[in-house]
């Protein structure tokens, strides 16, 4: 096992036979951890773009008494993992405030799965995320980013949540590299799980 | 070939970059729509177009080249859809895309799975 990490160069072409780029968001609260996890695991520094977005405005500027159009840009971050000389997993780091529903509605769009990234001291703050998930027929796991000792079971985290029982929730530190890729096993394990369920039922 | 003027009174410099068009058709790259290059720079190109020629000589997602190029990922699909209309680039397309609610193909998920587990 290499670890690339310690080496990492700015730039990193994938293989010229690269063809299938895949998608995960990690979504959640700010400050979560989101980017220290995608940092964990990509093979490049991770990156960061914004998407400019022109929208109607609704309900942003009722006290003016007029829908002007409004543009909002919005920074994210991602990273990548070569698969294997084909596949290549690109990780989003989604912005969990509410305003930014936009950039998750592109997102989403043909994303594998999802991990929403917890903090127990914050929980609320990934409800919007889960909600949004939900909403979307997106299929996630909850991932805990766990800072020190735990002082909540993982049970009354689901409880806190109303998570339910189907739906996977991991400890994790999101700092640490083999952390991160079990959370993103997990992940995918349940999707497979999903997906074959599907197949089997078709 | 036909040159868009160049609307050098406004000071925007994305407005100018675009040759004034503000959006691309959306549903002509995705995030991750790997492109790569079809030919090398020529004289006389912008040099966007050059930066983006350079940096697909290896199979690059488009959500990259905005980071590399530091523009906002709209401003770089209206470019990249000059680049491939005109055959400069090709793109590869995510193949995992699916509709809401509707999950991908167990053998892709299993291939992403050995590929995680190597890592």
């Amino acid at each position: 096992m290499d670890s690339r990490t310690s080496e990492r160069a700015a730039r990193v072409p994938l293989p010229a036979t690269a063809d299938n780029a895949l998608k995960i968001v990690i979504a959640g609260g700010f400050g979560v951890g989101k980017t220290t996890m995608v940092r964990s695991i990509s093979e490049i520094r991770p990156l960061n773009t914004e998407e400019t977005m022109t929208q109607a405005g609704l309900g942003i500027d009722e006290t003016a008494g007029v829908r002007s159009k409004t543009t909002t840009t919005v920074a994210f971050d991602f990273g990548r993992i070569s698969l294997n000389e084909q596949m290549v997993l690109y990780l989003f780091g989604a912005p969990g405030q509410e305003r930014f529903w936009f950039l998750w509605d592109r997102l989403f769009a043909g994303t594998l799965g999802a991990v929403v990234l917890v903090d127990t001291r914050r929980l609320e703050d990934s409800w919007y995320a889960i909600d949004r998930l939900e909403h979307h027929g997106t299929p996630f796991i909850v991932a805990r980013n766990n800072f020190g000792d735990p002082t909540h079971s993982l049970e009354q985290v689901r409880d806190a949540l109303s998570l339910s029982d189907d739906i996977p929730l991991v400890d994790c530190d999101a700092r640490d590299r083999e952390s991160s890729k079990a959370v993103l096993i997990a992940l995918v394990n349940h999707l497979y799980a999903l997906s074959s369920v599907r197949e089997m039922t078709r | 070939m036909t040159r868009r003027p160049v609307h050098s009174e406004d000071p925007d410099r994305l407005y100018t970059v675009t040759g004034g068009r503000s959006r691309a058709d959306d549903s002509a790259f995705d995030l991750v729509t790997l492109i790569v290059s079809e030919s090398e720079p020529s004289a006389g190109m912008q040099s966007e177009h050059v930066r983006i020629l350079t940096l697909c000589r290896r199979p690059t997602a488009v959500v990259e080249v905005a980071a590399e190029l530091g523009l906002p990922v709209g401003i770089v699909k209206i470019l990249l859809a000059d680049l491939h209309d005109t055959g400069r680039v090709s793109a590869r397309h995510p193949r995992a895309a699916h509709s809401r609610a509707d999950l991908p193909d167990p053998e892709l998920l299993k291939q992403v799975l050995v590929g995680l587990q190597n890592l």
